[in-house]
C-alpha cells in the first residue's frame, strides 16, 4: 500500500517537474517567435546596457558643462544629441539619467512584487480572518488613486530618490497583493492541492511548489505591465520636483529643466520624454507578449 | 438589492475613515517639527509649549486626530503656510478648474475609447484592430506630462494656434468662449491615457462577448445587427462603467502633472505649489479632499452598477 502510494507519487512528481520545465521553455519559444516582443526586448536591453555602463560608455561628464555651449541642437559635432541648458552633453546625461530613472521605476515594482506577492499568497492560501485583515488593509490604500498617494507620501517626506522609492513601493504593493490573492484563491480550490495534502505535503511545500508555480505566471505578467506605470510615475515625481534633485541626471527632471527650451530647441527638449515613452511602451508590449505566450487571461 | 446597497455603504464607511487617518498622519510623516514653520528657531521653551498647547500638539495623537477630523468635517482644514489663507478657500477656488478639465477629458476619453474599442472588438484580429490597438497601447504608455510638452511645442510654439498655458486671457473665473482655446491642449493631454485604457477594456469585452453562445443563438434566430449590438452593449455596460469610474478618479488625481505643464489653476497646481514650498497643511488638505472625492466616486459607481446589471438587483 505504502509503496504503491510512493511510486504513484513519484510517477506524478516526475512528469509535473518536466512538464513545468517544458512549460517555461514553451513560453520562451513562443515569446521569441513574437516579433514585437523580441524588438521590445532588444530595445530595453540596449537602453539598460547604455545606462548601466554609462561611466565607461558615455562620451562626456554628466554634471560638468560649459556655459559657452548651452542648448546646442541635436547633431552638433562632438555632442551627438546636443547640450542642455547648462551646456552639458545630452547623450551623456540621458545615459546616466537612465540609471536613476530605471532604478526608480523598476526597484519599487521588484520590492512590491516580493511584499505584495507574499501577502497575497498568504491571504489567498490561509483565507478566513487572515485574508480579511490583509485584503481590507489593501482596500484602504486602493481608496487613493495611485499617483495621488505617491505624491502625498513623497510630498510629505520631501524630495529625494529614497523617498520616491519608498512612496512608489507603498503604492504598488496593493495591486500586486490583490492580483496574487485572487490567483491563489483560484489555485487553492483546484483538486491537485487537495491531492498534495492527502499525500502528506505540508503547507509550506504546497505553497512553494504548487501554489507559487501556478500563480507566478499571471503575477509576473501583471508586474511587467506595472513596470510601465512605475517608470512614468517615477519620472513624473521628479518632473514636479519630488524624486531626483538637480544636478542628478534623471529623465523626468531633465524634461522639466529643459521645458523652456521647447520654443528654441523642441527636439532637444523632447528627448528625455522620448526615452520614458519608449521604455514604458516596450514594457507594456512585452507584458502583452508575455500574456499571450503564457496564455494568461 | 437593498441589502447590496447597504453592504456597499457599510464597506465605504471604514475606508473613508481610514483615508482620514492616512491624511492626518501625512503631517507626522513630514520630517522636522510641524511647528518649525510657525515659530522662529530661537523661540524659548515656554513659547514653544504655549504654541503647542494652542495647536493641541501637546495632546496624545488619537486626541489630536479626533480634533483634526472634527474640524475637517466642518470645513476647517487649517491655513496655508505660504499664502496664510484658509486651505479650504484655496481648494474651493481650484477644484472647479480641475473638475472642468477632468470632466471634459473624461467625456472625450470615454467616447473615443468606447467607439474605437467596439470597432476593434468587432474586427478582432483584423488590420483595423491592430492599428487601433497600437494607438491604444501608445496612449496607455505615453508619459502624459511629456505629451503635453510636445503638444505645446507643436500647437503653441510652432503653429501658434493655441495658448500654451493658463486657464484664460485674464485671471477672472467667468467663463466665456475666449476660454475655450485654453482648454484644448490640457484636455487632449489628459484624455490620452484613459482613452487607451477604456479602448483596451471595451475591445476585450466586445471580443469575448461576441464569442459567447447567446450571441450565436441570437444571430442564428435571425436577429439584426443593431438588435444584437443592443444585447452586447447591455452585457458590457457594467464592467465598462466600473473602468470609467476608476479612470475619472485618476483623471482628477493625474491632473497634478498636466496642470503643472499647463500652469492650469486647479488642485494639481495647488499640490505642486504645496510641494515646492513645503506647505504641509495645503498638501494635506488637498489630498484629503481629492481622496474623499475618489471614495465617493467609487461608491457612486458601486451604486450605479445594479441599475445597469439586473443580475445584481436580484442578488
Amino acid at each position: 500500500m505504502s509503496t504503491a502510494l510512493l511510486t504513484s507519487q513519484a510517477a506524478v512528481a516526475v512528469p509535473l517537474a518536466s512538464a513545468s520545465q517544458g512549460y517555461w521553455r514553451g513560453v520562451l519559444q513562443r515569446l521569441l517567435r513574437d516579433r514585437v516582443s523580441v524588438v521590445c526586448g532588444v530595445v530595453l536591453l540596449l537602453i539598460f546596457v547604455a545606462a548601466v555602463f554609462a561611466p565607461w560608455l558615455a562620451p562626456g561628464d554628466p554634471v560638468v558643462g560649459s556655459v559657452l555651449k548651452r542648448l546646442k541642437p541635436v547633431g552638433t559635432p562632438g555632442h551627438l544629441l546636443g547640450t542642455d541648458e547648462l551646456g552639458r552633453d545630452m547623450l551623456t546625461r540621458l545615459m546616466y539619467g537612465g540609471r536613476v530613472s530605471l532604478l526608480m521605476g523598476m526597484a519599487p515594482v521588484g520590492l512590491a512584487l516580493l511584499i505584495g506577492g507574499s501577502l497575497g499568497m498568504v491571504a489567498g492560501f490561509v483565507g478566513g480572518r487572515v485574508n480579511a485583515v490583509i485584503m481590507r488593509s489593501v482596500d484602504v490604500v486602493f481608496a487613493f488613486p495611485s499617483i495621488l498617494l505617491a505624491v502625498a507620501i513623497a510630498g510629505a517626506l520631501g524630495a529625494g530618490i529614497g523617498n520616491t522609492l519608498l512612496a512608489l513601493t507603498i503604492v504598488l504593493i496593493p495591486p500586486l497583493t490583490r492580483v496574487t490573492e485572487s490567483a491563489t484563491t483560484q489555485v487553492r480550490s483546484v483538486e491537485f492541492i487537495e491531492a498534495a495534502r492527502a499525500s502528506g505535503a505540508g503547507s509550506a511545500v504546497i505553497m512553494r511548489v504548487h501554489v507559487l508555480g501556478n500563480v507566478i505566471g499571471p503575477v509576473l505578467v501583471y508586474a511587467t505591465s506595472l513596470l510601465s506605470v512605475a517608470i512614468i510615475m517615477a519620472a513624473g515625481l521628479s518632473f514636479i520636483g519630488l524624486g531626483a534633485k538637480p544636478p542628478t541626471p534623471e529623465w523626468g527632471l531633465m524634461l522639466n529643466t529643459l521645458r523652456n527650451a521647447i520654443y528654441t530647441q523642441p527636439l532637444l527638449a523632447a528627448l528625455p520624454g522620448v526615452l520614458i515613452f519608449v521604455v514604458s511602451l516596450a514594457f507594456n508590449l512585452l507584458a502583452d507578449g508575455l500574456r499571450s505566450a503564457m496564455e494568461v487571461q | 438589492m437593498w441589502s447590496y446597497l447597504a453592504k456597499r455603504l457599510l464597506h465605504t464607511l471604514p475606508i473613508a475613515l481610514a483615508v482620514t487617518v492616512l491624511c492626518f498622519s501625512l503631517v507626522h510623516l513630514a520630517p522636522g517639527d510641524p511647528l518649525s514653520a510657525v515659530l522662529p528657531s530661537d523661540a524659548s521653551q515656554e513659547v514653544v509649549d504655549s504654541v503647542k498647547a494652542t495647536y493641541g500638539l501637546d495632546q496624545p495623537l488619537p486626541a489630536q486626530y479626533l480634533r483634526w477630523l472634527g474640524r475637517a468635517l466642518e470645513g476647517d482644514l487649517g491655513r496655508s503656510i505660504a499664502s496664510g489663507r484658509p486651505v479650504i478657500e484655496e481648494i474651493g477656488k481650484a477644484i472647479g478648474n480641475s473638475l472642468l478639465l477632468a470632466g471634459l477629458a473624461a467625456v472625450l476619453a470615454f467616447s473615443v475609447g468606447s467607439v474605437l474599442g467596439i470597432v476593434a472588438g468587432y474586427r478582432h484580429g483584423s488590420a483595423t484592430d491592430r492599428l487601433l490597438s497600437s494607438l491604444a497601447i501608445a496612449g496607455v504608455s505615453v508619459p502624459h506630462y511629456w505629451l503635453g510638452i510636445v503638444l505645446v511645442a507643436v500647437f503653441s510654439a510652432r503653429l501658434n494656434w493655441l495658448p500654451a498655458m493658463g486657464a484664460g486671457p485674464d485671471g477672472s473665473g467667468d467663463w466665456t468662449l475666449q476660454h475655450l482655446p485654453y482648454v484644448v491642449l490640457p484636455v487632449l493631454t489628459l484624455a490620452a491615457m484613459p482613452a487607451g485604457i477604456v479602448m483596451r477594456s471595451v475591445r476585450a469585452l466586445v471580443a469575448e462577448t461576441l464569442g459567447k453562445e447567446f450571441i450565436t443563438g441570437l444571430v442564428a434566430k435571425g436577429m439584426g445587427q443593431g438588435a444584437v449590438f443592443r444585447h452586447l452593449a447591455k452585457n458590457i455596460a457594467p464592467t465598462t462603467l466600473a473602468v470609467m469610474g476608476v479612470q475619472l478618479g485618476y483623471l482628477m488625481a493625474g491632473s497634478i502633472l498636466v496642470e503643472t505643464v499647463f500652469s492650469w489653476p486647479g488642485t494639481g497646481l495647488l499640490l505642486n505649489t504645496a510641494i515646492l514650498q513645503r506647505d504641509i497643511p495645503l498638501l494635506q488638505g488637498t489630498i484629503f479632499v481629492l481622496a474623499l472625492f475618489f471614495v465617493g466616486l467609487n461608491l457612486l459607481v458601486d451604486l450605479l452598477q445594479p441599475l445597469l446589471d439586473p443580475r445584481m438587483q436580484r442578488a
